[in-house]
């Protein structure tokens, strides 16, 4: 939570709380979901149906928040060709689609319809989010993304969407080892605090060469 | 099965992202040029090389700590050893990764004696505080 607040309050000083609004929406909803789990789970228990549906929707609510996310950095990413209002249209309709896909396989299994679409949706967009982000940092490469802090925030973000879907696949194949159970929270915190370091070293206008960045040199 | 491809499908990309963070990392004190005291502190002679990371690293603990500059660190740190692990398995394997490895080991040690020379600026400030105080 403090790593939110952090990056939240790093972005007003320097100026780069609008220039990255949806970034900061996403860090500020999360610290609410926080805070709403916390008192749900104060007053209703781990086991209550409140708790359960709070969880799941909060959850949902975020992976959306950080689908918009990523689709901003693009639209940063594309906004030199002019190509910023296509990539929102695409995004409404990949978000839409993955909605509808993830209603039509929890249709089929009416129990729990409300909390099961919730989890659906948010595994089909965890999903979603990587691939674009894999192809995000594709455009990056390709377009010769030279902003600093555009192409770090690109690199967390691709960092924590893949170590995400990799401990949701740890959850499944071991279920029972502790371990994985804590990967969620840890990795939780990742994100706002590699924005902030980035937010707080580097400055709008500082550049890297893109070229140094691929593994296997260009 | 499908649990199974999509954590190796995850962890690719996973290695993918964290060697380009670095890279991107290290790429980003690659313009700061290394002070003369840094140098002389750390015995670098001009340019880092890959094996100067781990003594500039001791004498970076030696320093007082900027916040700041911990994380950073630390992952920097992480990658070091991932490189020093490939450089181990491709010895004889494959020349060109090897020296790639090599490569990015210098990257590695000219980022910490970077690090190393904000902290020295750091602490100078605040001796210099104390001292007005």
């Amino acid at each position: 939570m403090s790593a939110g607040v952090c990056f939240v309050s790093i972005s007003f000083i320097r100026g780069s709380f609008l220039k990255y609004f949806f970034l900061n929406l996403y860090v500020i909803l999360s610290l609410l979901a926080d805070l709403l789990r916390q008192y749900v789970l104060n007053f209703h228990g781990l086991e209550s149906k409140q708790y359960l549906y709070t969880y799941y929707y909060t959850d949902c609510l975020l992976t959306v928040a950080l689908f918009v996310a990523v689709i901003s950095l693009a639209s940063h990413v594309f906004a030199e060709l002019h190509l910023a209002r296509y990539v929102r249209l695409v995004a409404v309709l990949l978000l839409l689609g993955t909605a509808g896909f993830s209603y039509a396989v929890v249709a089929q299994s009416t129990e729990r319809l409300a909390t099961g679409f919730a989890l659906e949706l948010s595994q089909n967009l965890y999903f979603v989010g990587l691939v674009l982000t894999y192809l995000l940092w594709g455009a990056v490469l390709k377009l010769h993304e030279t902003r600093t802090r555009l192409v770090q925030m690109v690199l967390s973000l691709g960092l924590y969407f893949s170590a995400y879907a990799g401990s949701y696949a740890l959850v499944n194949l071991a279920p029972k080892y502790e371990v994985v159970q804590y990967l969620a929270p840890v990795l939780g915190c990742f994100l706002p605090i590699s924005w902030s370091l980035t937010i707080w070293r580097h400055n709008e206008g500082a550049r890297l060469t893109p070229a140094r960045l691929v593994a296997v040199p260009r | 099965m499908m649990a199974a491809f999509i954590l190796a499908f995850s962890l690719l990309t996973m290695l993918m992202f964290f060697v380009s963070y670095c890279r991107s990392l290290t790429a980003s004190s690659m313009h700061t040029s290394l002070s003369e005291e840094v140098l002389d502190v750390t015995g670098i002679h001009a340019k880092a090389s890959a094996n100067d990371y781990a003594r500039v690293v001791q004498i970076l603990q030696l320093c007082p700590e900027r916040p700041e500059d911990r994380s950073h660190l630390q992952i920097v740190d992480a990658y070091y050893s991932l490189l020093n692990l490939v450089e181990r398995v491709f010895v004889k394997l494959s020349p060109a990764v090897r020296n790639w490895a090599e490569e990015e080991r210098a990257g590695c040690a000219h980022f910490a004696a970077v690090a190393l020379g904000r902290r020295i600026a750091f602490n100078r400030e605040m001796l210099a505080q104390q001292a007005e105080l």
